[in-house]
This record gives structure tokens, C-alpha cells and sequence, in this order.
């Protein structure tokens, strides 16, 4: 073997390759370089036997340590479920009247209670709880399936036409639509309707209205309009409107009917989450 | 005399070129291969069906309109995202998404469970125009969606070529794609059973509430309805093999 050819200019090595006349010098990595490279090399070796790494034929090697993500998220979970227990085991034995009336459980709902809201419940009923078109504001003092904390968090578990077997269900006729009333009757009917919420109508209109929301509409609605909870029909003398109090749109709900949709929660968040949304939702200031 | 031997892949551009696709294969063989294998990939779970045609057409339109690029599907194993989203994704709730859209980016809230967790009405209403139910979103709006109808002329094509990658799409589900699209928005008609009976689970109603025809907003609903949904997680067992 020949010895190392040294290059005038600079006094360096060459390695002797030659590329059309210019030779390259021979000037290794340097020395931390390696050593760092080095190191890695073992890091991973070590890494292989610790820690799941290589594919086998049905399996593969789950390493000494036997580390799983899903086993910490697991893990991760339960502590924290631990780190509440002291509150959450209470929540699930207590009810809710219960839960109300025990200022330290009152104040873990009122939190958990938020928190689940803001993730769950927000999308529709708002940031505030103040509703929008088509989806009640909580806020208030108008409750179309009741305002108890029993009722609401009944709601909360079964929804409402949500598909679960118990949801909470009911079916107002589309009277226009289904031909069960003449056009001029709803119009009457929407006086009457106007009428019962001290807004502007046509008295006389509203008289003849009187009649046929006897007949058509107070079963549900009662006699004076005032609603049930238990059906689940709104109170129409309140002034609250869910699809907007304008003639317009009151003829539209009689004319074609409305059947909103709250998803079911018995499933979807644990039965403690739900205790807490019920009391959270109670607490916004129309809770009975 | 190393250099002799180093020379042979220097000076010839084909031979470099083959030791290149050698050496870089390695990497795909020993990561990507087993996959296909491995049994532990893909959890064994009860309740996983390919997509009726209905939410495959919906599928469709959520790969159309780039939902991708803002929403994931995938809800990873970390605390937060568990209690946030729900139950964390598995491998085996992708096995018949052709592509897969767990995507790497959330400007949007995750979808993988999002299915029955606000009403048909509230989607529509949503998708027409975000700010009318959210105030402070920042998605764009699709209202065109619920205008224009949607075109399943190829509906059958799209299960068979599914089929043919692996999806488990029967004979019979093929040849009643055109039928149980239709049958998925007529709740009172006579084909609702029979797409029950292909595709357990499947929802059957008017999505978009609009009965004159069926709109792409009525595919779209009926596949975000169904998203994540399939996985009965009461039979699932998280620990054992599925502990990873």
C-alpha cells in the first residue's frame, strides 16, 4: 500500500481520489462528531431492548419496560378521576337536591358542570347558555320540558327526539301543511296566539282564532295557553319565542310545525358529568 | 483498494441508482411491511361496517370541500383529547376509509366521534352558515351544499372499486348501491329495512329536512351523523393484546 500523497498548497493528506485533476483532501469528521454519532448508536440499542420497537412474524417486541400510550392514558385518567373521587364518588351517591345543598359539592358541579358545557352544549345553546333561534336560552325562566333539576337532568340523559328508547318526544301538527286548517284559520289563529302574548292583533280575528285554538291547540297547550311541562308544549303567553314572535313566524310554526332535536347524553358523558350539567344549567338562574 | 470498490457505484450512475432504492428500502421494509402482518395492528372489535352509500357519497364531499384541512379525525391517546372527544381512535375504525382522513391539523375541533352529538337541524344550519349557531367560529360557510343535488350516478362504481381494494362491500350491497341511497333518506318507504339489514346501525331519515330531493347536504349530515359511532366500545376490551 502506497503511502498517503500529501498536497502542496495545504500539507493535508489526500484520500487519492481524483476527479479530472483536483484531488481531495483528507479531512475527517470531527472528533466530538463522531462520539456523538457513536452514542446514538448505542442510545438506540438500548432503546430496542427497553421500549416496544421491532416487528416480528405474529408480534412484536414489547421491550422490558413495557411501555403503552394506552396504558398512561389510562393511567392518566384514573388519577385524575382519583385526584376527584373525594367530590365525584360523593356526586354519583348523592342526588341532586343533595348536590345542591352541600356548598362543597355545589362548587365542584358548578365547575365540572361549565367545563362539560363549553365542550358539549356550547355549539347550540350558546357560550352564555343564551340560546339562539331554535335553541332554547337557559338563562331564562321559560322551560319547555320543566325546570327542576330532576327535569333538566332528565333531558340531559334522554335528549329530546334524540332516538334514545326514553327520550323525551312530542309531535305538534303542521296544520297548513297537512291541510288541517284552512289558510284564513291560521291566520285567525296567529291573532289569537298574538293576542294571548300581548302582542298586536286584529281583535276580531283573534276572536274567531279563540274558537278554533279551543279546539285545535289547548289540548296541548291548555286552555290558556300557558303550556305543559309534561307534554312538553311551550307556553305561549310568556313572550319567550324559540323560532322568533313576529306574525311571520308564528304562522310558519302553526303553518308547517317545528320539532327541534337535543342529542341524548346517557352514553355519550358519565352519569357524573351529567349530575354536574344538570346542576350547572339549574344554577343559570331559571332553575325551579 | 476501498476506494476501488467505491468506485464501481461512483462511476456508474444505474448501479448508484440501484443501491440507492436497496439501502432506502430497508427503512420501508422493516417499518412499513410488517404492518400488513402484524395482527396486533388492528384491534378486534365488534360493530365496524364499510359506509352506506349515502355517507360514502358524504365522504365524498367532505374529501371535495377540504374538510381535512381543518378538522382530524383521530383522537389521540392523551388525557385531554379522551375527555374532550370521547373514547380515543382505533386502528380498526379506519379499515375501510380509502384515504384515511386523520389528518395533522386542527383549526377546527376533531370529527372522529362527532356522530349524534348535535341534531341534523343543528349541521345544516351550521354548514349554510357557521356564525348562525356558533358566533365565533371561523369556518367558512357551505351553503351549497343544500342546494344542489347530489350525483350518485357513479355511487355504484365507488363501492365496487372499493371492493376491490379490500372493503368488504357484498354482491348485493353493490348492486343496491343506487337503491339504498335513496332508501337512507325515506324513512316511510320500503327499501329503509333492507339497507338496515346491510348496514347495521344506519340511520334513515330526511337529513336536511328538505324532501323534494336528495341534496349533497343530505349526504354530508348522514356521514357526519355516523362518524364514530360504529365501535361498540361496551364489547371492547382495552387492556391485553389492544393494550399499546
Amino acid at each position: 500500500m502506497s503511502r498517503p500523497e500529501i498536497d502542496d498548497v495545504t500539507g493535508v493528506e489526500t484520500t487519492g481520489h481524483e476527479w479530472d485533476g483536483i484531488k481531495e483532501l483528507n479531512k475527517p469528521l470531527p472528533k466530538w462528531w463522531l462520539w456523538v454519532l457513536y452514542a446514538t448508536i448505542i442510545w438506540s440499542v438500548a432503546y430496542w431492548i427497553a421500549m416496544p420497537s421491532w416487528p416480528l412474524v405474529a408480534d412484536y417486541t414489547k421491550g422490558l419496560l413495557g411501555y403503552s400510550q394506552r396504558a398512561v392514558v389510562a393511567n392518566s385518567i384514573a388519577n385524575a378521576r382519583a385526584a376527584q373521587s373525594q367530590y365525584l364518588d360523593r356526586i354519583a351517591a348523592t342526588d341532586l337536591a343533595g348536590i345542591k345543598a352541600d356548598p362543597d359539592l355545589l362548587q365542584f358541579a358548578l365547575a365540572g358542570g361549565q367545563a362539560a358545557f363549553g365542550d358539549n352544549c356550547a355549539p347550540c345553546h350558546g357560550r352564555g347558555a343564551q340560546g339562539a333561534v331554535g335553541y332554547p336560552n337557559l338563562n331564562d325562566d321559560a322551560w319547555l320540558w320543566g325546570g327542576t333539576l330532576d327535569d333538566i337532568h332528565h333531558t340531559l340523559n334522554v335528549g329530546i327526539r334524540s332516538g334514545h328508547p326514553d327520550t323525551r318526544d312530542n309531535a305538534m301538527p303542521a296544520f297548513g301543511r297537512d291541510e288541517l286548517l284552512e289558510p284564513a284559520q291560521i291566520s285567525d289563529v296567529t291573532d289569537y296566539v298574538l293576542s294571548l302574548a300581548g302582542l298586536d292583533a286584529n281583535t276580531e280575528a283573534a276572536e274567531r282564532g279563540k274558537e278554533i285554538f279551543a279546539e285545535q291547540c289547548a289540548a296541548c297547550h291548555g286552555e290558556d295557553g300557558k303550556g305543559d311541562t309534561e307534554l312538553g308544549s311551550p307556553n305561549l303567553t310568556d313572550g319567550i319565542w324559540l323560532y322568533g314572535g313576529t306574525r311571520d313566524d308564528i304562522t310558519d310554526v302553526i303553518r308547517n310545525s317545528r320539532s327541534g332535536v337535543m342529542p341524548a347524553w346517557d352514553g355519550r358523558l358519565s352519569p357524573e358529568t351529567i349530575k354536574q350539567l344538570a346542576v350547572f344549567v339549574h344554577s343559570l338562574g331559571g332553575g325551579q | 483498494m476501498s476506494w476501488a470498490k467505491h468506485k464501481i457505484f461512483e462511476t456508474n450512475s444505474m448501479v448508484l441508482l440501484v443501491g440507492i432504492l436497496v439501502v432506502v428500502s430497508i427503512g420501508g421494509i422493516v417499518e412499513i411491511a410488517p404492518l400488513f402482518w402484524l395482527k396486533s395492528t388492528v384491534e378486534k372489535v365488534q360493530g365496524m361496517r364499510p359506509y352506506t352509500p349515502l355517507e360514502l357519497a358524504g365522504r365524498n364531499i367532505y374529501v371535495r370541500e377540504g374538510c381535512y384541512l381543518c378538522h382530524s379525525q383521530m383522537i389521540r391517546s392523551l388525557r385531554d383529547e379522551v375527555e374532550r372527544y370521547g373514547h380515543y381512535s382505533l386502528a380498526a375504525e379506519s379499515i375501510y376509509d380509502h384515504p384515511f382522513q386523520w389528518g395533522s391539523k386542527r383549526t377546527g375541533p376533531d370529527l372522529a366521534r362527532v356522530g349524534g352529538k348535535y341534531s341534523d337541524e343543528w349541521h345544516v344550519l351550521h354548514l349554510k352558515n357557521p356564525r348562525a349557531v356558533v358566533p365565533e367560529s371561523i369556518m367558512p360557510g357551505y351553503p351549497w351544499l343544500a342546494e344542489r343535488r347530489l350525483d350518485f350516478k357513479d355511487i355504484k362504481g365507488n363501492l365496487a372499486t372499493l371492493r376491490a381494494i379490500g372493503v368488504p362491500y357484498t354482491e348485493e350491497m353493490v348492486e343496491n348501491a343506487e337503491a339504498d341511497l335513496k332508501a337512507q333518506v325515506d324513512p316511510d318507504g320500503d327499501g329503509a329495512e333492507a339497507l338496515q339489514e346491510r348496514y347495521p346501525k344506519s340511520q334513515v331519515r330526511q337529513f336536511d329536512n328538505n324532501p323534494e330531493y336528495i341534496s349533497e347536504m343530505d349526504a354530508m349530515v348522514a356521514y357526519l351523523q355516523m362518524l364514530g359511532t360504529l365501535v361498540d366500545f361496551a364489547s371492547f376490551d382495552a387492556s391485553g393484546p389492544n393494550l399499546r
